[in-house]
């Protein structure tokens, strides 16, 4: 019976969480208006979640690019395919490693940021402060980071493809030795811009969104004390990756059942 | 604390960069500078078997390409596979009596339509329907024709004897 309660006090518990974090992102969305004049506060908070996100995403997309270059070498060339390394390199990395891996270095690097700052926030009563200012912290703290991160997002996403099938091709062209033109021409002809980069886009927005919208929800959500923080930091980064991880897979369920 | 300035900056380089990765993969990796077929004309052929032929499979002259497949459908009163081809209307002067045949590139790659022009005076227009076709190759029916003239033949030799 005891077990039976708490099964059942742990889904409503859940329940009772993902309804606050969905009007809590209402909130957010809908007072996002009042920045329009303070655009900017989201500027200050693109440069923090997204310019000192680029080097890691940077360097993780060359070496992902020059790993994928690597093994699709060794795997093409048992078949004598050895031509389409560009295609396969290009398609995993726009359609899958792209918006998903940047979405996983996003949620370490800038999430957990987000959720520990604004955690913080809180437990030194600035956000309390600020409401009795009448300046409402949501709408001053909460939306500008979460617009940046849903802007910074695809942007970050779009350049650890590029830069990844920049990877691709300094193994593939310049170390394995495949014909530049081969890898350029499959892998313009087999990449269709709507149905791989397009969706590629979709995927970063919202992973973009999901990633953000935990990371500051855990954050305004967070118990205020030192360990509440740090659980609340954690939780981020757990909840945020396995969110991203099942989308992925509804999303490209969705993306490939329409065609 | 960093000035205003430099943040803009910073921000300003970041949201190029981004949308300059976008115009890589939209151009240099993807599609879209081969943008297709401009005010194209559509021309209708009918086959016994497409093979593998799929929508936006590429038609091509002399291996230059000059449009896509743009349809495919089942005739059920002739039981042909009946193919809409979109063509660049840069590429008017196809003969009437052009052929159409569905080739495989490489060895295991993808099928497309060559067209063969012939030496009809008029040319095809938009809706017009090429008349002469060749099937796709299918292995299966290729093995099956080999080994049928394989196993036919001794039998008619001793027929001769």
């Amino acid at each position: 019976m005891n077990a039976l309660q708490a099964l059942g006090a742990m889904v409503v518990n859940a329940m009772e969480r993902l309804g606050r974090a969905a009007l809590f992102l209402y909130e957010v969305v809908s007072g996002a208006w009042v920045l329009v004049p303070r655009f900017y506060l989201v500027i200050q908070q693109v440069f923090a979640v997204g310019v000192l996100t680029l080097l890691i995403i940077l360097v993780s997309g060359l070496f992902v690019g020059m790993v994928l270059g690597l093994q699709g070498h060794n795997t093409l060339v048992k078949f004598g395919a050895e031509d389409s390394l560009g295609l396969l390199v290009a398609l995993s990395l726009v359609r899958e490693l792209g918006p998903v891996v940047t979405a996983l270095l996003f949620a370490g690097r800038a999430g957990s940021a987000l959720t520990a700052e604004i955690g913080l926030m809180k437990a030194t009563e600035q956000l309390a402060g600020m409401e009795m200012m009448a300046v409402n912290p949501v709408t001053r703290v909460i939306a500008p980071r979460f617009i940046a991160g849903v802007i910074a997002m695809p942007l970050l996403a779009a350049m650890f493809s590029a830069i990844g099938v920049m990877g691709g091709e300094i193994v593939g062209v310049n170390l394995l030795g495949v014909d530049s033109g081969a890898f350029w021409s499959q892998m313009q002809n087999g990449v269709d811009f709507h149905d791989d980069i397009l969706n590629g886009v979709i995927k970063s927005v919202v992973f973009g969104v999901v990633v953000t919208g935990i990371a500051v929800f855990e954050g305004y959500d967070a118990v205020p004390t030192s360990e509440g923080v740090s659980r609340a930091t954690n939780r981020t980064v757990v909840y945020s990756s396995l969110a991203v991880l099942g989308l992925d897979f509804i999303l490209t369920a969705l993306m490939l059942g329409e065609t | 604390m960093i000035s205003r300035k430099s943040v803009e900056i910073w921000v300003g380089v970041f949201v190029a960069a981004g949308l300059f990765a976008l115009g890589v993969l939209a151009f240099r990796v993807g599609n879209l500078t081969t943008a297709d077929v401009v005010d194209g004309y559509q021309v209708e052929a009918r086959f016994e078997n497409i093979g593998s032929l799929k929508v936006k499979s590429p038609v091509t002259v002399a291996g230059v390409r000059i449009g896509r497949v743009a349809q495919i459908s089942f005739d059920s009163d002739t039981y042909q596979a009946r193919v809409v081809m979109n063509l660049d209307g840069r590429y008017k002067n196809l003969p009437t009596d052009t052929g159409a045949s569905i080739l495989t590139s490489g060895l295991l790659g993808e099928q497309y339509i060559e067209l063969e022009p012939g030496g009809a005076e008029e040319y095809l227009k938009n809706g017009s329907r090429i008349k002469v076709t060749q099937s796709a190759m299918v292995l299966e029916k290729l093995v099956g024709r080999v080994m049928t003239t394989l196993i036919d033949r001794p039998a008619e030799n001793n027929k001769k004897k």
